[in-house]
């Protein structure tokens, strides 16, 4: 069904649902209970969750087909970010213009930071990325404020042009919306002690999600992705056969930027505002991280570890050491002082400690990450397949 | 002409901290083939012991006996260092004032030490695998050791002052016949780059007139003839990688006084120190000095408000765009071996 053989159409399903009963699947615990801060179901976390889902994939297009490390694709989300702020300043606060422009102009950034990158290989590439992000974040901090408005980050305010709809600018900053659909617009539903939330924004960001997933499920079983695994697997070969690798190359870089620039693009359209600091050299080490934590070169791997991530850094970091007191109260005091004193450097502010911990772990142990991790488990337990055709062959 | 010597004397200290960083990594990446995400955490670790050393010459306790009364009332009881009770008023008020640069003592033994059983526990598995998984275990490592910093001194940066006998400037431009308080230059970013040549000088006269230099310098050429001759190379190895790891800890110990430590200021050096590395070219100990002080003069020149009206945003960029030139015309940088990792 749509090109996909039964397998991979099931994981689309699966996708499908986690993305569209996802409100319901991340607001497990009633408001009321102790638990509710465990709670993801926020349209503002969801939001996320899908965005540097569709970031994650398409670094997988690059790193995990080509096995080019990338170190610089937070640039590209940058520039998504500008000109989709851009878009909403001058013609329109309509989401489509703006999402069409950030992928268009992150793909041709992709193009010109591609083609010099990709002369050279292996750590020269990472470094030659790293540099070019770096240099883009430096500029944008400093001589191109005109256009990034430099540390205070792109915003909306009520003198913009807005070409299309100039006529609504009285009083307040215009939201964002889809033909009248606002974004920040949501439904509330009630539900014996249960309250869910459905937002029209992030019902837009899964849909779009939806559709860089499948694309990226067809490239992934294309010639084209097959390509790219040949010159992961040996690309001194694939040229002594005749072929030029440096288009496919190029052409997989260009698509994971314009994946990039979708995300920032969406990032903008959920809150109109772009700063420098996401073309940091460090928001390129966090994609990599989802990616390589999830399961680079697994289809599905990359929005897990996106998920997973940003989950952390959202709910993991906010238990505090009363919370843990809460938790151990009932054990004898000096274990509970004992325990809280154990666990307290992990959480909270300490999160990203935990994070680094076990990104060491899955690189030392679980290449695959944590899609390889969960059909090790199965397998175990006996109910895997003998081959799994998610799992890179290497 | 006075700003051309100012702006290279400027140079002179960022360029010294490039290079000695610069220097560490290659050494490790010409002896064991590994690429070290980790090494700018070393940098900062050491920087670290001086902030340790001299939170420790801080300790103190309340006097046992009061020395007058507060403003409330009650008896005072003043604070007493325990370097001071120990070693006298003096030597007490001495050591508190030299404790960055006797840091280096304590700093030395730390820092090989976290080299070895860096090496030994997790670096010597990653000898066959990819170099991405390489940069990408290092990566996480210098997460870890960065978050466990941060949980123990706090996210702020915490100022430690050298020596009192250094603080100030010298007046360069007297000497040379310009106008007093034209070229100004603090006291210890010379001494920090009389240091970082000291300490260069010294790598390299250990590589260059030991037995044991001498047999690294033949592993890092052929490794596999070394081992098969009997020489257990990967002991000298590894001891190469606690003295890299030495040599990073040393320039963030001096480097304290330019700049207060803060948990993440390893990182913002480790990017500019593999361009460095890469402009020198990867596995040259030579090359990656020269392109340390060449991109940190390179870098101050660049921030003169003459180049600046030229070409806006030059200060900024000046590094990568060097690096990406370097990288696209010679790729196996400046003084970079021909054959060595040039794909």
């Amino acid at each position: 069904m749509l090109g996909l053989n039964r397998r991979d159409f099931a994981m689309l399903l699966l996708v499908a649902a986690l993305a569209l009963f996802a409100p319901f699947i991340l607001n497990p615990f009633p408001t009321a209970s102790g638990l509710s801060q465990f709670n993801a179901g926020y349209p503002d976390l969801m939001q996320r969750f899908v965005i540097f889902g569709i970031f994650a994939i398409g670094f997988n297009i690059l790193f995990g087909l080509t096995g080019y490390l990338s170190f610089g694709h937070a640039a590209f989300l940058g520039v998504g970010s500008y000109s989709a702020v851009w878009m909403f300043k001058l013609l329109s606060m309509n989401v489509l213009p703006a999402l069409v422009l950030s992928v268009v102009i992150a793909g041709l950034f992709a193009l010109l930071i591609g083609y010099v990158s990709l002369r050279r290989s292996g750590i020269y590439f990472s470094i030659l990325t790293l540099a070019f992000a770096q240099m883009s974040f430096n500029l944008a901090y400093s001589v191109l404020t005109p256009i990034t408005n430099g540390e205070t980050g792109l915003q909306l305010a009520l003198d913009d042009p807005r070409i299309l709809d100039a006529a609504n600018t009285a009083g307040s900053v215009p939201v964002t919306s889809l033909f009248g659909l606002e974004m920040r617009s949501a439904v509330t539903l009630d539900l014996a002690g249960w309250s869910f939330t459905f937002s029209v924004g992030y019902y837009l960001c899964a849909l779009i999600m939806l559709v860089a997933f499948y694309i990226s499920v067809r490239l992934f079983r294309s010639p084209f992705g097959m390509m790219l695994r040949a010159i992961k697997t040996n690309q001194q070969r694939v040229n002594y056969t005749g072929l030029n690798s440096r288009p496919y190359t190029l052409a997989a870089f260009v698509i994971s930027g314009m994946y990039a620039g979708l995300a920032g693009g969406l990032l903008a359209c959920m809150d109109p505002l772009a700063g420098a600091d996401r073309m940091q050299w460090t928001a390129s080490g966090e994609v990599v991280l989802m990616t390589i934590l999830g399961g680079a070169g697994t289809l599905i791997g990359p929005v897990l570890g996106a998920g997973f991530i940003k989950y952390f850094e959202n709910i993991f970091s906010k238990i505090n050491d009363s919370i843990l007191h809460q938790w151990f109260s009932f054990l004898p005091d000096w274990m509970e002082n004992l325990l809280v004193n154990i666990f307290y450097p992990f959480v909270g502010k300490g999160w990203h400690l935990t994070l680094g911990i076990l990104f060491m772990l899955v690189v030392i142990f679980l290449p695959g990450g944590l899609v390889q991790g969960g059909q090790k488990i199965a397998r175990k337990l006996g109910f895997g397949k003998k081959s799994n055709s998610d799992t890179p062959a290497e | 002409m006075d700003a051309i010597i100012l702006q290279t004397l400027n140079g002179l200290d960022k360029g010294s901290a490039y290079a000695l960083i610069a220097l560490g990594l290659t050494l490790i990446f010409g002896t064991l083939g590994v690429v070290n995400f980790a090494h700018g955490a070393l940098f900062m670790l050491g920087a670290f012991c001086a902030v340790t050393v001299s939170k420790l010459f801080q300790l103190s306790h309340k006097a046992s006996e009061a020395t007058g009364v507060d403003f409330m009332g009650q008896p005072k009881f003043e604070d007493v260092l325990y370097v001071k009770e120990w070693f006298g008023n003096d030597l007490g008020a001495w050591l508190i004032d030299w404790s960055v640069p006797l840091s280096i003592l304590f700093a030395i033994p730390i820092m090989i030490g976290i080299g070895f059983i860096m090496e030994r526990g997790l670096i010597k598995h990653f000898y066959k695998r990819p170099h991405a998984d390489q940069i990408l275990v290092t990566f996480g490592l210098a997460i870890v050791l960065q978050e466990v910093v941060k949980y123990f001194y706090g996210a702020n940066p915490i100022p430690t002052p050298s020596p009192m006998a250094f603080r100030g400037s010298f007046d360069f431009g007297v000497m040379l016949g310009f106008d007093p308080n034209v070229i100004i230059y603090p006291y210890w970013r010379m001494v920090y780059f009389a240091f970082s040549l000291t300490l260069v000088g010294g790598v390299f006269a250990f590589l260059q007139f030991t037995t044991f230099g001498m047999v690294v310098r033949a592993g890092m050429a052929d490794r596999e003839t070394v081992g098969l001759l009997g020489i257990n190379i990967d002991k000298r190895f590894t001891i190469m990688f606690g003295i890299a790891a030495a040599v990073a800890g040393l320039a963030g110990v001096m480097y304290t006084p330019i700049n207060s430590p803060n948990y993440h200021m390893g990182m913002d050096f480790l990017v500019l120190s593999f361009v460095v590395v890469v402009v020198g070219g990867m596995g040259s100990l030579p090359g990656a000095v020269l392109a340390g002080f060449m991109l940190g003069i390179l870098e101050s020149f660049a921030s003169l408000n003459e180049v600046k009206d030229i070409i806006p945003g030059i200060d900024q960029i000046i590094i990568y765009v060097v690096a990406i030139i370097i990288l696209l015309t010679r790729p196996r940088g400046l003084m970079g071996r021909k054959g060595v990792m040039e794909e």
